[in-house]
């Protein structure tokens, strides 16, 4: 069982290396500059995959809460807790990339445009939601609400977008992220970056969900510990 | 009809316990009104610029009361040691959040019943209005379904109240949103069909929150 695991393990490892090896040569090597934009559009190839890993990683805490609350298995909690924490790590570049690639093409850091916008109010909500996690000392009632959160967070977000694109269709939008229809070659670097991105993620969710259960057993041991020393006995 | 006879015992326990105190709206309303005048000094707010920024000020001051309403309604439970209690009822824990909600909901109407008419002084805006009506009770019940289901599980962390104002604020967007705009587009004297959209954004949000807490509820409480 466990050499099947390392084995697969292995094999992720090595594919994940290599498709980022691969996605990098296609970004900085093999794919032509865009026209107007120029280099800074390359930021592009590394916004899109990250937004793409973050809806991911909260559709996954998602379905890992409805999981948990149906089992009440400890281990969907810690990996809906690694995917939120992953997907709040990729929201994070999103805006950060997003940012950098804004100011040089529309002249600001930020706009207030609906999937911007959105991007953001999803962002405090799940950071909100992490800091909930630190708040709780019970480990049973921390796993459940955060199954919850993570329910309801996931649920409000096509209704946050829904409102803030009404909100602003009623104004003009000024910037859309919308371009033409897209290179042939520009669109295989994006599909392979968005293949780097997902087994990215895959990975950094296993080694995410091990050290939450190296954790666990490690506070079993403090705790046996305690209960074995001298002034456990009394 | 075990569930409304629960309900009903749970909201009357809350009327009770407010008609006796007259805590809970009272400080909602004082609260409310203190943001208004504060938004005065921030915005310069005048009656001619009143129907611009007015529907944001109203808003902001409803949802924060309304933050201070869901955290006391169980915190008030906690500290007595009623949660327990509550627990005991034996009933479906959903019929605790349905009366929990149903006396929010009543709270912040009545401060708001308050509010209003010194809102429409202030910055001379008209509030006869029924469309304006529907927005508030409206957006209060979508405001407080959200906030009693968080309400009870930030008092039962340790940063206890600070916890809710910063999960439900970007949950309520849809809420905030939808609510300024269609109070603005109200006070601006534009056609209903105008707002039907937002309203509709209302009712979406109020259905989804309602059955996502009555869903969720027991194992928010569960101990």
């Amino acid at each position: 069982m466990s050499k099947v695991k390392t084995n697969s393990w292995q094999l992720l490892i090595t594919m994940t290396a290599l498709s980022i090896t691969i996605s990098l040569y296609l970004i900085f090597l093999y794919v032509p500059s865009e026209r107007i934009m120029g280099i800074v559009q390359r930021i592009f190839y590394f916004h899109v995959p990250s937004a793409w890993v973050g809806f991911l990683a909260f559709f996954v805490a998602f379905l890992c809460g409805i999981r948990y609350l149906a089992r009440r298995e400890a281990r969907w909690d810690a990996v809906e807790n690694a995917s939120i924490e992953i997907g709040v790590l990729f929201s994070t570049i999103v805006l950060v990339s997003g940012s950098i690639w804004a100011r040089p093409v529309w002249n600001t850091w930020w706009t207030w445009d609906p999937r911007l916008t959105t991007t953001l109010v999803m962002w405090l909500y799940y950071v909100a939601s992490l800091l909930l996690r630190q708040m709780v000392e019970d480990k049973e009632r921390k796993a459940r609400f955060s199954a919850v959160l993570s329910i309801a967070g996931f649920i409000n977000v096509p209704v946050v977008f829904l409102a803030i694109r009404l909100w602003r269709t009623i104004h003009p939008v000024l910037f859309t992220t919308e371009g033409a229809a897209i290179e042939p070659s520009m669109l295989l670097t994006l599909l392979s970056s968005l293949l780097s991105f997902t087994l990215l993620y895959l990975c950094l969710l296993l080694i995410r969900v091990g050290l939450a259960s190296l954790e666990d057993e490690l506070n079993n041991l403090k705790l046996l510990s305690t209960l074995h020393s001298p002034e456990g006995v009394e | 009809m075990n569930f409304w006879r629960g309900i009903t015992a749970i909201l009357r326990k809350d009327v009770l316990t407010e008609l006796r105190s007259k805590e809970t709206v009272s400080t909602l309303s004082v609260f409310a009104l203190l943001v208004v005048v504060i938004f005065n000094f921030a915005f310069e707010l005048r009656v001619e610029n009143a129907h611009q920024i007015a529907p944001g000020v109203l808003w902001v001051a409803l949802a924060f009361a309304g933050v201070l309403a869901f955290n006391r309604s169980f915190l008030l439970e906690r500290e007595g040691g009623c949660m327990e209690g509550l627990r005991l009822m034996p009933m479906e824990r959903s019929v605790i959040y349905v009366g929990k909600l149903l006396a929010n909901i009543l709270f912040m109407l009545l401060a708001e019943a308050i509010i209003l008419p010194i809102f429409a002084a202030l910055f001379d805006v008209p509030i006869l209005n029924a469309a304006l009506w529907m927005v508030i009770v409206l957006g209060t019940i979508g405001f407080a379904a959200a906030g009693t289901l968080f309400a009870a599980m930030a008092v039962n962390t340790r940063a206890r109240e600070v916890m809710l104002p910063i999960l439900l604020f970007p949950i309520a967007v849809p809420v905030l949103i939808a609510s300024t705009k269609s109070t603005a587009q109200i006070l601006d004297g534009q056609p209903l069909f105008e707002i039907y959209a937002w309203i509709r954004l209302l009712l979406a949000f109020d259905v989804i929150f309602i059955v996502l807490a009555l869903l969720s509820f027991e194992h928010v409480l569960e101990e």
